[in-house]
């Protein structure tokens, strides 16, 4: 039984090896950003602006308000990557509805390459926050004992971010399969619609805990900074 | 009894006892979640947007758990390691 789309191969030359993860997620990124350029090329602050416009703004400030929500207060630092993530991810789940389309989503190396980023981006914003000492000074937090069972935290949650949305959508497609085989009539559509649920769902779990994992690494480090305000203040008033 | 015979049994065995363990265990920790997120509506409807946004971000994360056992026993059955270095 085939588990991964990348094992199904469009074209091959020599070396390169063109299989339809690869073919699936260019084609979500050429429509993802086709659209938005044509979509913001004539943008207007008109009362009356064009449909389209008023979609993409309903999504940038629903992005934006949840991101709020969980503790980021300028979330326009952050909207460029976790947007991006949600939308990826969301587009990618979502399209099962088109026949021929497999989710990149459903192979691990799509999904270790998005938790991978995600790995990056907390340090990163991180040490812009507060410096590089500031951030690894919450690795020894709340005392030294703690900073192994914090690196340990870091790549295993890495890890769960990966296999949590690849067998999320792996499961749905290989359900499908094995119901097609048995009763190929009606319950395979019921099972593709929960798919989409499922799919929108963990789309939003997968920003929502990119969110959180920068949250607590830049909350982190605006605490110390406080707090060594406050203690310099009391040095010198 | 060769080698290959044992490791196709202890792998289908071993991938069932996964999936029936791995479905109970996250299903008790759901369905707890779920009932104490509907008290906590009952007796606060105000708050049933932060409450159902908290479930549903839950109950995903404990739903991984379930995944974590149905890939484990997808790699047993489709592609399992040790059964490729016994056939070679």
């Amino acid at each position: 039984m085939k588990t991964t789309p990348d094992q199904n191969i469009f074209w091959q030359n020599g070396f390169f090896v063109l299989n339809s993860t690869i073919v699936w997620t260019w084609v979500i990124m050429l429509v993802l950003v086709v659209l938005s350029i044509l979509v913001t090329r004539k943008l207007k602050t008109d009362i009356r602006i064009s449909r389209w416009q008023c979609i993409l703004e309903m999504i940038v400030t629903g992005i934006n308000k949840q991101i709020k929500e969980i503790g980021l207060k300028q979330s326009e630092k952050y909207i460029g990557f976790l947007g991006t993530l949600f939308l990826f991810i969301a587009m990618a789940n979502l399209s099962i509805i088109f026949p021929f389309y497999e989710p990149p989503t459903s192979s691990l190396s799509t999904t270790t390459a998005l938790a991978i980023c995600v790995f990056i981006a907390v340090p990163f914003y991180g040490i812009i926050e507060s410096g590089l000492v500031g951030y690894l000074r919450s690795y020894v937090k709340p005392t030294f004992i703690m900073l192994p069972f914090n690196i340990i935290s870091e790549i295993s949650r890495t890890l769960a971010l990966a296999v949590r949305l690849f067998g999320n959508i792996m499961s749905g497609g290989v359900i499908l399969s094995i119901l097609l085989s048995i009763a190929p009539f009606i319950f395979p559509i019921i099972m593709s619609a929960l798919g989409l649920l499922t799919g929108m769902v963990q789309a939003y779990i997968f920003s929502i805990l990119a969110t959180v994992y920068i949250a607590a690494a830049v909350s982190e480090t605006n605490k110390t900074k406080r707090k060594h305000q406050i203690l310099k203040n009391d040095h010198y008033g | 009894m060769d080698n290959t015979t044992l490791v196709a049994i202890v792998s289908i065995v071993v991938a069932g006892i996964t999936t029936a363990i791995g479905v109970l265990a996250p299903g008790l920790g759901q369905g707890k979640a779920i009932s104490s997120a509907l008290n906590s509506i009952a007796q606060q409807p105000d708050a049933e947007q932060t409450i159902t946004r908290t479930l549903f971000v839950g109950l995903a994360m404990l739903e991984s758990l379930a995944i974590y056992c149905f890939v484990i026993s997808m790699i047993l059955i489709f592609a399992n390691p040790f059964w490729n270095h016994f056939i070679k």
